[in-house]
């Protein structure tokens, strides 16, 4: 019991895990026409609704935000009683001004001439969503396995020095170069990772305070070597790397006009790899038991002290590969200390939203990628700050995180099969205690 | 921490206090760890001596009573101190043969004597002001210790506070607005309060009656206090400073008599208002936890609800005014960054200061007591840093600056060891 994390998240959230006990019931009917049906209902009262629900609200908040901070609103707020349509207008004018610069931004642009010119910005939103996507598959995994590994940033900062050094270093033939990169850049951020992993193992050690604390190790280790180490560019003050090598960065996927690059298609890879390793694996068999219950999955014969090592290792690898993803496709002229511009929090919220499935964080990673790309064009066409931004994304998920919450606002009745007896388990488990 | 870790595992990890059973069990974990920092210490004292004369200065001019500077040899020191260290390894290693438990003040004092030696060490030839060093080292912890109180709490009570970061922030936030606005410093503290409440009044909220995991609505609700904060800053502090950013700093106010104690009177007692009631909090929080009727049920709520509700006690009720209370004082720790120390509001100013916190309190192992320790470590580690950077230390200053951080990894590991929490923290109580 004593090496149970007391604060690490169930695999899944208890409000949100009332619906797919539902849907996993309704899979050993294998008839075609009784999936449609459970597919229907959970679209209708499930968790399909309740997240399109939970953006539609954030946004309203985040709408609330901007209007009252307008300045012309606030001017038309004083005469309100004389000229209301006033107020209106210009709080109409403010939200969607913001919000169409937003869409503009992250989808599609109205005001280019061709198709190819307009879609762009979908692109822009997909090299955004990059590395989103590895770093939450990495939490992701962390959670599954009852870990919360906070130390993206740490292991990130590991994979872009080690894999950055290999990319900007040494001389490889067009192609190995590449892979030789990327493989030590996933490599470092599975060492970064894997060594919380192993101090948890062999000692204990809680992984919140020691992911956290890698974290600044790791900040000050690249700052380090960025100043008077191996990463310094000879000549320069600035703490800053060289510039990657011609034949270790990622190709681009679209041509020279979008900046799309292979990144993009290792991230899939990277998904569909945890998909398996989860649902169809051996290894994510174990996984998903110890972080269910690592009591249970002792009796049962499992390791748990190897499989959070394991857990680790490849978490903190696929942290890793959004680290090595910034030097190699996103900043190839050479990395700071910064080079993991607060992907690895971002990528808790990616994990949260996504629900800690593969394809969950996958398309959450899209949805936050979307986010990051339009909030720019937001702030430089109607100055709205960037952070409202992650007002929106937090509140999402908030909103989808209690799904009693959104029904409640929105007045819709109760699924009468997710049950709340559902969850007494919890109780029990205390109770076992 | 690899290295020793095989020779933690076949020994009992934490042997009971007085337990009889234990008594024949011989826990070389801590002769091992002297051992090691003993060997380290003398690498770097010894081995990396340097010759100079290191001076601690250990007055400031305003003190009543003037001690006089102590000038120490630093290569002398270094020879000494190392065979001190040697002698209290070789010690704690004949207690464990005879079956003893080393004493805590012995580690202690082994820990005060390594970082004397390192101070001489990397101080040689220059002069190290020990009130400014400690004087700063408190002022660093005054958050992180306002917000270890606050997780202390919130995670008795069964909890998980992962939401301090956004607590500190807030009440940084609130009370730059609101000393700004009124003029006040004593309302600007008040407001920050309430905004760890409200921030608190979420957590509590979607953990309690919606039963969200409790880390995730933490996490969350740090991005959302960032964002909101971020968000009202530029589009009102910054374009606005001069009316809505500029809060009144509290005063500092001189104890009479205790402020002149040589080297901590200064420390100590010449502070501001927040500060006398961090030294308040601290004691009020450690006896309401362990010595009220209010304690007693907090910790019964967290340990064992189903327990706690079976003898009368409303599991919920007590769990959201708890983590309301908490959210309060880690909101006062907040109002430290704006009123006490920075002055105006910064974007993202508390920079990582909770998640220190979080960790202080389970470096502390849950207890207001040892996670205050905690803090003042991490305040001193920070600021022995930019002490050691003025008068230009041998270390680069990145490592300077990784040392607290890895003391704590050491510390989890090798010490702390297999911490065990509140056993329902994290856990939501549904009532059936």
């Amino acid at each position: 019991m004593s090496d149970t994390p007391p604060q690490t998240p169930s695999a899944t959230p208890p409000a949100g895990s009332a619906t797919p006990p539902a849907s996993r019931r309704d899979r050993p009917q294998t008839d075609e026409e009784s999936r449609w049906h459970g597919v229907f209902r959970e679209i209708t009262s499930g968790s399909a609704i309740i997240s399109v629900l939970a953006v539609v609200l954030a946004l309203l908040v985040g709408a609330v935000m901007i209007a009252v901070t307008n300045d012309d609103v606030q001017e038309s707020a004083g005469y309100f009683f004389s000229r209301p349509s006033d107020l209106l207008g210009d709080i109409w004018g403010a939200v969607s001004g913001a919000y169409s610069a937003l869409f503009q931004g992250s989808i599609y642009n109205f005001g280019r001439d061709s198709f190819a010119d307009g879609i762009t910005p979908f692109t822009e939103t997909l090299v955004f969503a990059t590395p989103l996507i590895a770093a939450g598959l990495g939490v992701a995994l962390g959670f599954r396995v009852g870990l919360f590994n906070i130390g993206g940033r740490g292991q990130m900062l590991i994979a872009a020095a080690i894999g950055g050094w290999v990319a900007f270093a040494v001389d490889l033939p067009y192609g190995i170069h590449l892979v030789a990169a990327l493989v030590a850049g996933i490599l470092g951020g599975a060492l970064w990772g894997g060594l919380v992993g192993l101090l948890k193992a062999r000692t204990g050690a809680h992984e919140v305070i020691t992911t956290i604390m890698l974290n600044y190790v790791a900040f000050y280790l690249v700052s380090y070597l960025l100043r008077e180490g191996f990463l310094r560019t000879p000549g320069s003050n600035n703490p800053k790397s060289p510039a990657s090598k011609e034949t270790a960065i990622f190709p681009d996927l679209l041509g020279p006009d979008y900046n799309l690059h292979l990144g993009f298609l290792l991230v899939i890879a990277a998904t569909v790899f945890t998909w398996w390793l989860l649902s169809r694996s051996n290894l994510g068999f174990q996984f998903r038991a110890v972080g269910e219950n690592p009591n249970a999955a002792r009796v049962a014969g499992i390791s748990v002290s190897r499989m959070y090592v394991y857990a680790m290792l490849l978490s903190g690898g696929l942290v890793g590969l959004a680290g090595i993803n910034q030097v190699l496709g996103t900043t190839t002229s050479g990395f700071g200390a910064t080079v993991d511009s607060g992907i690895g929090f971002d990528a808790i919220t990616v994990a949260l939203l996504g629900r800690s499935k593969p394809w969950g964080v996958f398309a959450a990673g899209i949805l936050f990628g979307a986010f990051k790309a339009g909030s720019f064009s937001m702030q430089a066409a109607e100055g709205v700050p960037i952070d409202i931004v992650l007002v929106v994304q937090s509140l999402i998920v908030l909103f989808i995180a209690a799904p009693p919450l959104v029904r409640a606002i929105f007045r819709l009745p109760t699924p009468s099969d997710t049950p709340r007896r559902a969850r007494p388990i919890v109780v029990k488990e205390v109770a076992a205690k | 921490m690899s290295t020793i870790a095989p020779v933690i595992v076949p020994t009992q990890p934490t042997p009971p206090e007085n337990g009889p059973a234990t008594a024949v069990i011989r826990n070389w974990k801590t002769p091992i760890g002297l051992g090691v920092f003993t060997v380290l210490g003398a690498i770097m004292l010894v081995g990396f001596g340097r010759d100079g004369i290191s001076t601690m200065v250990l007055s400031t001019t305003s003190d009543l009573i003037q001690l006089p500077a102590v000038d120490l040899p630093t290569r002398a020191t270094g020879i000494v101190v190392s065979l001190l260290l040697l002698a209290i390894a070789a010690w704690s290693a004949w207690l464990v043969r005879g079956a003893r438990k080393t004493p805590i003040w012995l580690i202690g004092l082994f820990a005060f004597l390594l970082l004397l030696g390192f101070l001489v060490w990397a101080s040689a030839g220059a002069s190290i002001p020990i009130p400014g060093l400690l004087f700063g080292s408190l002022s660093l912890a005054v958050p992180l210790i306002f917000g270890a109180l606050g997780g202390v709490i919130s995670e008795r009570v069964g909890v998980v506070n992962v939401a301090i970061e956004g607590q500190l922030l807030a009440g940084a936030f609130t009370s730059a607005l609101v000393a700004s606005i009124t003029g006040q410093p004593l309302l600007g503290l008040l407001a920050a309060m309430l905004a760890g409440v409200l921030v608190a009044f979420v957590l509590a909220a979607f953990s309690i009656k919606y039963f969200v995991d409790q880390v995730i609505v933490g996490v969350v609700l740090n991005v959302l206090v960032s964002g909101v904060t971020g968000f009202l800053f530029t589009q009102l502090l910054a374009p606005n400073a001069a009316t809505l950013n500029q809060p009144p700093k509290f005063d500092r106010i001189n104890i009479p008599l205790l402020s002149e104690i040589p080297i901590l009177g200064p420390v100590v007692f010449r502070q501001t208002l927040i500060v006398y009631i961090m030294y308040f909090a601290v004691i009020a929080v450690y006896v309401g936890i362990f010595h009220t009727k209010w304690g007693l049920r907090l910790r019964a709520v967290g340990e064992h609800p189903q327990a706690a509700d079976t003898v009368g006690i409303n599991v919920a009720a007590t769990r959201f005014w708890n983590v309301s209370l908490a959210g309060a004082i880690a909101g006062a720790g907040g109002a430290y960054f704006t009123l006490g120390s920075v002055g105006a509001f910064g974007k993202e100013m508390t920079a990582g200061a909770g998640f220190i916190a979080l960790a202080a309190v389970i470096f502390g192992r849950w207890d207001p007591i040892r996670a205050t320790l905690a803090a003042l470590l991490f305040g001193f580690a920070s600021n022995l840093q930019s002490v050691l950077s003025i008068i230009g230390s041998p270390v680069p200053s990145e490592f300077m600056l990784m040392l607290p951080y890895l003391v704590t990894i050491f510390a989890v590991a090798g010490l702390v060891g297999r911490s065990r929490g509140p056993a329902a923290s994290g856990k939501p109580y549904i009532k059936s």
